[in-house]
């Protein structure tokens, strides 16, 4: 009877501690076991919807790649169209996602105003906030919560302005569109190319909306520069180069430099021949040869039906990185400060080259590669010659 | 809805008293939605300002953003450089943006409808563009940010829960409600009823039309400007868009659902736009757009009077078989 | 300098015709059913669609394209017009706006899901390609191309308006339907025929403006504001007054982007309310 009694209570006591102990770990496993959700907003309809499908993809992708689980959690994509086109939908958006989802993570952004305006919602409810594609130098510094795994325009431009300045380039005029990346790329290529000791004798401006590049181009042929610099954003490309081709600027011996945002690798193949030769600056091309590079775009272009990665798709693949590796640092922990913290520093090679961000700004440092257009079976892509490694957003 | 010779009675009727309470049983039924409801009682208070002029009026206006702009950036911009104060700020816009009303109504009441159109359509895109260039001072296209407003009467400041813009989009939305419905009910409200079923013999009575126009088109627009200093001051940002087109065709469609006409129309035909986006447009924005054409379409073709057209036809009808 | 002004005039005169040629049928459309057809430029849009499929699925050259353009759009439009736009044509001007924004919407949203939203491409037959020397001066080819293509259409038009049997009754119309019906004309058919042409020339307009104004779902949209821009001024229901419009606008334009790139588009919407002031019923007006 009394070994009966002991063994009891030595198994009720041996009981007690394990669930003690298991009580102890429990809230580990019990918090590990919420779904680490992330909130990706993005322009999927509207006039910049190639962006939002290239970093949707990207982002699935990555998924796919490394599994839909991060330290013991598993990750749940909300994905949600703000259309582009109406800043207080983005924030209305996020405000949303953070109040009734619980959304540990925000990310996408394909605009700056949709980040600027998403920014104080990010910072009051301190979740981490992480701006894929919008490219104006100031992003980051409106929230301590902002993390940018894209690029920004003055980081992509100063290499160029640099490169022309050594390549015979004398005389530039430049030709940017109206607004917040236009005005920092032109900003920063005329400070460096006159530092550089070159001139710039014209800098033309045109509107954001169905702009007409006929007689804008027509006025730099009459100018007579030594080299055009150009930036639009990615899917006006086909309108410059085409004016470009027609006019006979390059007969005329002008030359045409830009941002890669001008030669996108989605639409290289429709603009066709008059790219070739172009030379470009930007951290990302389809041709990287990396070889985490040639995986990634394998594995891409078979699971969108042959359309190509472009320099918005590395910012939502590399922005999907951070987030799983700093959750990795923290253990599972979805403290947005915690996150954060775990992102500053971090650097990896991505298929876009080594890249790293930047603790006091939280921006992307990265190398920028100078390319040439070439053709390649049939395909045309942008081939590096040269590069600038590890440059920080000089800011404009 | 009772009316009388299809005008608001004078007392509020039981419906208009039950359409004013849904807002507020709103509030304590959906709590984690009120930014959305506040943005919906903005646009209605947009698509009102509208009716007055278009429903009333007949001035087909497709720039009517271009009010709403302005007192959106008016307001964001007083917030921006120190005077977050709200209610003033709201008055401010209300003035500047009739200000630009009376200035470009003198373009619009000449001409025909193309020509207003037209006109109309071209303000717009001038305003559109000028914010763009002025980016210096509007922040152009990435939008003006840093809009800090103080709170309301300095106890209600405006939070991540949206309570208290969607406490105070409602109580301007009811105020000015009033005023326009007092508005259309008043002689002058009768002289526009006049106007929109017979313009040419208006002057037989010694109606002076232009001047009638200049007025309800000036009314409009400072209410549109109380619209967009609304939507700046409980979204802290003012973006390009809210001078653009695509706004001013939303707007219109809102109002064509609800109906025009009936002051009520503008109101229900923003909620029911806006819930049905917020819906439908995460389903698949593709199909969402084209949706939203074939309902303007099939309206226009079938349901002329929008949603109140039809709900008042069969009330009527309800009535009529009771008796 | 006088270089300058002649390649900007030039440009300027190229893309007005192209304007015209596209809004001539909404000229007519709004002078003779007093229909306000937003819409019009999805027309145009239809036949640029159309012409890149000829080209691409069927592989006919760019310039056997054009006609394929423009007989989609005019079935298009004869297949809208007994349909809907029939039952609208003693509507208020406010129910057409709206429903022809509903249209538009649609086409877009159909653009979209079947093109995607991208810019599309056009391979210009050789001949067509790059520039011209005349007496020292650079003419872009496909410039001059389309400068020919528009004076011959309106010479077309202008005989088939001015000494066909149809084109009297057409003018018949505009002037007073119910005379016209009085007098034994089939009204109902001068207006399905008439809206078949105008949609046929707009597609066969959006065809050739591929290369210039681009083409994407959005177009009907970017371009709405220069077709009617074009009517207005230059008043519905005639030829002439959109062509001066026309023309006056395309040179204000891309003289207002030439010279003052900094003020571009804004110098054409100043244009236009100067002129709508001056000419509120436009500038070769008929309708009172």
């Amino acid at each position: 009877m009394k070994n009966r009694n002991a063994s009891a209570r030595r198994r009720f006591i041996t009981g007690l501690a394990a669930t003690v102990a298991t009580a102890a770990w429990a809230p580990r496993f019990a918090f590990a076991a919420d779904p680490l959700k992330i909130g990706l907003i993005l322009p999927l309809t509207g006039p910049f919807a190639s962006t939002g499908r290239q970093i949707e993809a990207a982002c699935r992708l990555y998924i796919a790649r490394n599994g839909d689980t991060v330290a013991g959690r598993k990750v749940q994509l909300m994905v949600k169209d703000d259309t582009g086109l109406a800043p207080e939908t983005t924030k209305r958006i996020a405000q949303e996602m953070v109040v009734q989802e619980h959304v540990t993570i925000l990310a996408g952004f394909g605009l700056t105003p949709l980040a600027l305006a998403t920014a104080p919602v990010a910072t009051e409810a301190k979740v981490p906030m992480i701006v894929m594609a919008a490219a104006t130098s100031i992003i980051p510094q409106r929230s301590p919560f902002i993390v940018r795994s894209g690029f920004a325009l003055p980081q992509v431009t100063a290499p160029m302005a640099e490169w022309a300045s050594k390549n015979k380039i004398k005389k530039v005029v430049t030709l940017v569109t109206d607004y917040g990346p236009g005005l920092d790329a032109e900003k920063t290529f005329v400070k460096r190319f006159t530092e550089g000791g070159g001139s710039v004798s014209d800098s033309l401006r045109t509107p954001l909306r169905s702009p007409d590049y006929a007689p804008f181009l027509q006025r730099v042929k009459d100018a007579k520069p030594d080299a055009l610099f150009a930036f639009v954003p990615s899917g006006e490309g086909t309108g410059v180069l085409k004016q470009f081709a027609e006019r006979g600027l390059r007969e005329a011996g002008i030359s045409l430099i830009c941002t890669g945002d001008v030669l996108d690798d989605d639409l290289l193949d429709t603009i066709g021949a008059p790219a070739l030769g172009v030379v470009s600056s930007h951290h990302y091309s389809a041709a990287h040869p990396s070889p985490e590079n040639k995986a990634y775009v394998d594995a891409f272009m078979k699971a969108n039906g042959g359309m190509r990665p472009n320099f918005h798709s590395v910012g939502g693949y590399d922005g999907m990185h951070l987030i799983y590796e700093a959750v990795k640092k923290t253990g599972g922990d979805g403290d947005g400060e915690k996150i954060v913290a775990a992102m500053k520093g971090m650097s990896w090679t991505s298929p876009r080259g080594p890249m790293s961000i930047d603790p006091p700004t939280r921006d992307v440092v990265q190398n920028v590669y100078i390319r040439k257009v070439e053709s390649r079976d049939g395909h045309y892509w942008n081939v590096e010659f040269d590069q600038v490694d590890n440059v920080k957003d000089p800011g404009a | 809805m009772k009316t009388v010779a299809g005008l608001p009675t004078r007392k509020w009727t039981k419906f208009e008293i039950g359409f004013w309470l849904l807002p507020v049983v709103a509030f304590f039924l959906f709590p984690k939605y009120l930014t959305l409801g506040s943005q919906i009682l903005i646009a209605g208070l947009f698509a009102l300002s509208l009716d007055l002029i278009l429903g009333y009026a007949r001035i087909i206006s497709l720039g009517h953003a271009a009010y709403f702009g302005v007192g959106a950036y008016t307001a964001g911009l007083l917030a921006k450089y120190g005077w977050g104060e709200p209610i003033s700020g709201l008055v401010a816009a209300a003035i500047v943006a009739a200000a630009v009303g009376l200035i470009t109504s003198f373009l619009v009441v000449r001409g025909q409808d193309l020509t207003r159109l037209m006109v109309t359509l071209g303000i717009g895109l001038m305003l559109f563009e000028a914010a763009n260039q002025a980016s210096s001072i509007t922040g152009g296209v990435d939008g003006l940010s840093g809009v800090e407003m103080r709170p309301i009467f300095g106890v209600f400041a405006f939070g991540m829960d949206g309570r208290t813009a969607y406490v105070y989009s409602l109580a301007v939305l009811f105020i000015v409600f009033c005023f326009a419905r007092t508005l259309v009910r008043s002689p002058f409200g009768l002289s526009l009823r006049g106007i929109r079923e017979g313009e040419k013999r208006m002057p037989a009575i010694g109606v002076s039309v232009p001047r009638k126009l200049i007025a309800v088109y000036t009314i409009g627009a400072g209410i549109a400007g109380i619209a967009g200093a609304l939507l700046a001051q409980t979204t802290q940002f003012v973006g390009i868009d809210t001078l653009g087109f695509p706004r001013s065709a939303e707007l219109m469609i809102m109002l064509v659902l609800g109906g025009t006409g009936y002051l009520y129309g503008a109101i229900v035909g923003a909620a029911v736009f806006m819930l049905l986006q917020d819906y439908l447009a995460n389903l698949s924005a593709v199909y969402w757009q084209f949706w939203l054409g074939l309902l303007l379409v099939a309206i226009v073709m079938f349901a002329r009077g929008g949603l109140m057209g039809g709900a008042i036809a069969l009330s009527r009808r309800w009535l009529r078989s009771r008796t | 300098m006088i270089g300058n002004l002649i390649g900007v005039l030039f440009d300027g005169i190229a893309y007005g015709s192209l304007l015209f040629i596209i809004s001539i049928g909404l000229s007519v459309t709004m002078g003779l059913m007093n229909f306000v057809n937003l819409a019009h430029g999805a027309f145009a849009m239809l036949g640029g669609y159309a012409c890149v499929i000829a080209m691409t699925r069927l592989g006919l050259p760019f310039l056997a394209s054009l006609p394929v353009a423009f007989a989609v759009s005019a079935i298009a439009g004869i297949v809208l017009e007994r349909l809907l736009y029939r039952r609208l044509y003693r509507a208020t001007h406010l129910d057409q706006v709206l429903f022809s924004i509903g249209l538009i919407f649609m086409a877009i949203a159909s653009a979209t899901f079947v093109f995607g939203s991208q810019q599309q491409p056009v391979q210009l037959p050789e001949f067509l390609r790059g520039q011209v020397r005349v007496l020292g001066l650079d003419f872009g080819a496909y410039r001059l191309f389309l400068i020919a293509v528009v004076v011959a259409i309106t010479a077309a038009l202008t005989w088939l308006i001015e000494r066909t049997r149809f084109g009297a009754q057409v003018r018949a119309s505009v002037d007073n339907q119910q005379a016209s019906a009085g007098l034994g004309i089939n009204v109902e058919r001068v207006f399905s025929l008439t809206f078949a042409l105008g949609s046929g020339l707009a597609g066969l307009g959006g065809g050739l403006g591929i290369d210039v104004l681009g083409l994407d779902p959005t177009f009907p949209l970017k371009y709405m504001v220069y077709f009617l821009l074009v009517v207005a001024v230059g008043g519905a229901g005639t030829i002439k007054g959109p062509l001066f419009a026309a023309l006056i606008l395309g040179v204000f334009d891309v003289a207002g982007k030439y010279y003052v790139p900094q003020l571009g588009s804004f110098v054409i919407y100043v244009v236009m309310v100067a002129m709508l002031l001056l000419f509120p019923h436009g500038l070769v007006g008929r309708r009172a």
